[in-house]
């Protein structure tokens, strides 16, 4: 259930940001996930559901969730790869769930071996769009 | 747009702990590892409600120096450190089984800030800080996030120590974080030219290493709780 509190820092962050846009009512937050993380659809949703109650502004926000798939782009000989074929154990996989960086620890390069990667895509949990009446 | 939802509710996560204590050295090798590690072992002897988050994600070894063998925190509404010897401790190798950790800068930052937004320290007294070796973003962004923390300057009697502490106190005045102390570790004597609090070199350190008992017997401990009520960090 580490979801609650990522799910939590979307909700709050939502809210204060619209604040700041000046959104009378926020009507939808769009959240992108990470493959890398991982997170559980479910969960993120349960606690979000838990979590409006103390968040009035976002009472009727609906939270649209999208996977951003991952994409890694090796420093040491630049080749990009994505994560599926990329060998983890049970374990592993997670470790990289609750912090994503982990991935340097466990996870390689498929062509040079090297853990020195940028994780260019769907690292984790952002918001990618607020949508509310002004 | 992109907005990155963590940094909100770091503070949120803060907010029942009444005082952090950065523990910061920029130099390796002067014991700032083993003096935030103590510092926490001696706060909750004490009785007060201790944490210590072991932020050195290259050379993490606040582990090391307790003996925390086989601990993995608790899923609840986030993460729950273990409590360890009445410490809750928080640190990367609950994640790296102990394997080397290659982040680059901002990988490091990521890692920080994504462990600062789902740790649930709960209410805590002190929250001891081992902070990264020098000043890096990483360090930068501990500073920006956790608002009100202390510095514990932690130096070593050589030339070369003390001149980047100096700048590192320049850049803290600069920053308006507030330091405690300058506090030099493995010292010959009682006294030091620059320094606030003195811990002296202590031979019978390292076989006290992993195993908190014994540690909280050394004199290098016996002279850091001296140290920690002469910087008013206890009573």
């Amino acid at each position: 259930m580490h979801e609650w509190a990522l799910a939590e820092s979307v909700i709050k962050s939502a809210v204060e940001h619209a604040g700041a846009q000046k959104l009378k009512k926020l009507k939808e937050t769009g959240v992108l996930f990470g493959e890398l993380q991982g997170i559980d659809r479910e969960i993120f949703s349960f606690a979000l559901e838990e979590l409006r109650a103390q968040f009035p502004a976002a009472r009727d926000c609906k939270f649209k969730i999208t996977v951003e798939p991952a994409a890694f782009r090796c420093k040491a000989c630049a080749h990009e790869f994505p994560l599926k074929g990329l060998s983890k154990t049970k374990d592993e996989a997670e470790f990289i769930h609750f912090v994503p960086e982990m991935a340097h620890t466990f996870l390689k390069c498929p062509k040079c071996k090297s853990p020195d990667f940028e994780i260019a895509r769907g690292r984790g949990v952002s918001i990618s769009y607020l949508k509310g009446e002004k | 747009m992109n907005i990155d939802p963590r940094p909100s509710v770091i503070a949120e996560r803060l907010k029942r702990v009444k005082r952090v204590i950065a523990v910061t050295g920029w130099k390796g090798g002067i014991g700032k590892s083993v003096t935030a590690a103590t510092l926490a072992l001696l706060l909750a002897k004490k009785g007060y409600k201790t944490g210590l988050f072991d932020l050195d994600f290259a050379g993490a070894s606040g582990h090391l120096v307790l003996g925390a063998k086989g601990l993995f925190p608790k899923e609840e509404k986030g993460l729950e450190p273990p409590v360890y010897e009445g410490v809750k401790f928080m640190s990367v190798v609950f994640f790296s089984e102990n394997k080397a950790v290659p982040l680059r800068g901002a990988n490091v930052s990521d890692a920080i800030i994504e462990l600062l937004a789902i740790t649930q320290w709960g209410e805590l007294d002190f929250l001891v800080l081992d902070m990264p070796p020098g000043i890096n973003d990483a360090a930068l962004d501990v500073m920006r996030f956790a608002r009100g923390a202390e510095v514990l300057a932690v130096t070593a009697p050589s030339l070369l120590a003390h001149d980047v502490l100096e700048r590192s106190l320049e850049l803290y005045k600069k920053l308006c974080v507030p330091v405690l102390g300058v506090l030099e570790n493995m010292s010959a004597g009682t006294r030091a030219k620059g320094a606030d609090a003195v811990v002296r070199r202590d031979p019978g350190l390292e076989r006290a290493l992993g195993r908190p008992a014994a540690l909280l017997k050394t004199a290098f401990a016996a002279d850091l709780a001296r140290a920690a009520a002469k910087l008013g960090i206890t009573r």
